[in-house]
């Protein structure tokens, strides 16, 4: 604990207490919120009416600024999935458990959202919908990996057991974040490598990088609003017999 | 760090790696099946299976694209700057298929060597850039530009 500052430290300790942790995150979605319409509106805007269009695909690729975003975020929010699974099964930490499994039903959706905007591009640029390449095939195990983690979690009752066994599989499954990644450098893949997350400048011209930074960066509002909302959810299903739950309803009714 | 605690992080980190080396394993064993396509110098070499259907990946030859006769019957000699193998593909090509483009073809090799395609895909590289930048790079040299991997 020495390394860690001691205030950065009281305030994660402070944020482990449920009732603390949901009047600040109230407190912290409208903000959120705001940066994320404005960041939304740049990006958009300047990925669909200034940047040019591409030498080849013409107005085709302006999908990347949907597709790229949502494929980052699908393996990001994998990796935090397990980093929040470790915690959750190491120090036994409610909140961890709780960010967990609100998370996974967002990541599923940005997967999703990467699947079908690649094929939607796949058929008139490649000449198919789908080919079970390896950069393919492995986004869509990581699809069902989410899924899994979904169905387990509701299938035990009991939330702190379904936890810790839904942190196990995540934990597991993480092997797959760096296959997807590098199967387009492992293997001969139909889908193209990486343009922008390399070693070297990126493949892509500046005018069109900007909006699609942006847009990445909109996407990871997204879902720290997203995930911050089901959070309070969760865990007012989980303390819904305490005390400052029933508070809150009465102040509320 | 409590020692039930320092036991649970190591459990959960000999766990990653068993599954790690599992994958690893399984991996380097179907690697061959993994590879969406064979490269140019895999078939010139004669490691691409024969009298079976198979992929091949390349750039198309700059000029060598022929459509002899008035059919659909196209012509086009594939590289990957190493060895080349000529193609033959009755059907309709995709929007990005061109000369200096990678594209990946089914299909199967006859026995003069030509490899007889039964679908040909563009395969997109990694590079966006606006028309006129293209331009004045092909302006800058006129070499093709690499297949990535």
């Amino acid at each position: 604990m020495s390394i860690i500052p001691a205030p950065v430290s009281r305030f994660f300790h402070r944020m482990a207490s449920p009732p603390i942790f949901y009047a600040f995150v109230d407190k912290l979605i409208p903000w959120l919120s705001l940066i994320f319409i404005g960041l939304t509106g740049a990006g958009l805007y300047l990925g669909l009416f200034v940047a040019p269009a591409d030498y080849q695909q013409g107005d085709s690729y302006r999908i990347i600024y949907i597709h790229v975003p949502a494929a980052w975020m699908s393996l990001f929010i994998y990796v935090l999935m397990a980093i929040c699974g470790g915690i959750a099964l190491i120090w036994r930490m409610k909140l961890a458990e709780v960010m967990m499994v609100s998370s996974a039903p967002i990541g599923a959706g940005f997967t999703f959202i990467a699947l079908v905007t690649g094929s939607l591009w796949g058929k008139p640029m490649w000449g198919t919908w789908w080919v079970w390449d390896a950069r393919l095939t492995s986004e869509l195990i990581l699809l069902f990996l989410y899924l899994g983690a979904i169905s387990l979690y509701g299938a035990i009752e009991d939330r702190r057991t379904a936890s810790r066994a839904v942190a196990i599989l995540v934990i597991v499954g993480v092997v797959n974040i760096p296959i997807i990644h590098y199967s387009v450098q492992w293997w001969n893949t139909l889908h193209q490598g990486p343009t922008v997350a390399k070693a070297g400048k990126p493949s892509i011209h500046i005018s069109m990088l900007i909006p699609l930074l942006l847009m990445a960066t909109a996407f990871k509002f997204h879902y720290a609003i997203a995930v911050l909302q089901a959070a309070k959810v969760e865990i007012l299903k989980r303390e819904q017999n305490t005390q400052w739950v029933k508070k809150l309803i009465e102040e509320n009714a | 760090m409590k020692p039930i605690r320092k036991q649970r992080l190591g459990l959960i980190l000999l766990m990653l790696a068993g599954v790690a080396l599992a994958v690893t394993f399984a991996l380097k064993a179907f690697n061959e099946n993994l590879m969406y396509f064979f490269s140019t110098t895999d078939v010139a070499e004669g490691k691409a299976p024969e009298n079976s259907l198979f992929r091949l990946g390349g750039m198309v030859v700059k000029g060598s694209v022929k459509r002899p006769g008035d059919g659909m019957t196209v012509h086009f000699k594939l590289t990957d700057y190493n060895k080349e193998v000529n193609v033959e593909y009755t059907g309709i090509l995709p929007d990005l298929f061109r000369e200096g483009q990678g594209i990946v073809a089914k299909g199967r090799l006859n026995k003069r060597g030509v490899f007889v395609a039964e679908e040909v895909l563009a395969k997109h590289d990694e590079n966006y850039m606006p028309p006129e930048v293209a331009d004045s790079l092909k302006k800058q040299h006129d070499a093709p530009t690499r297949m990535e991997k």
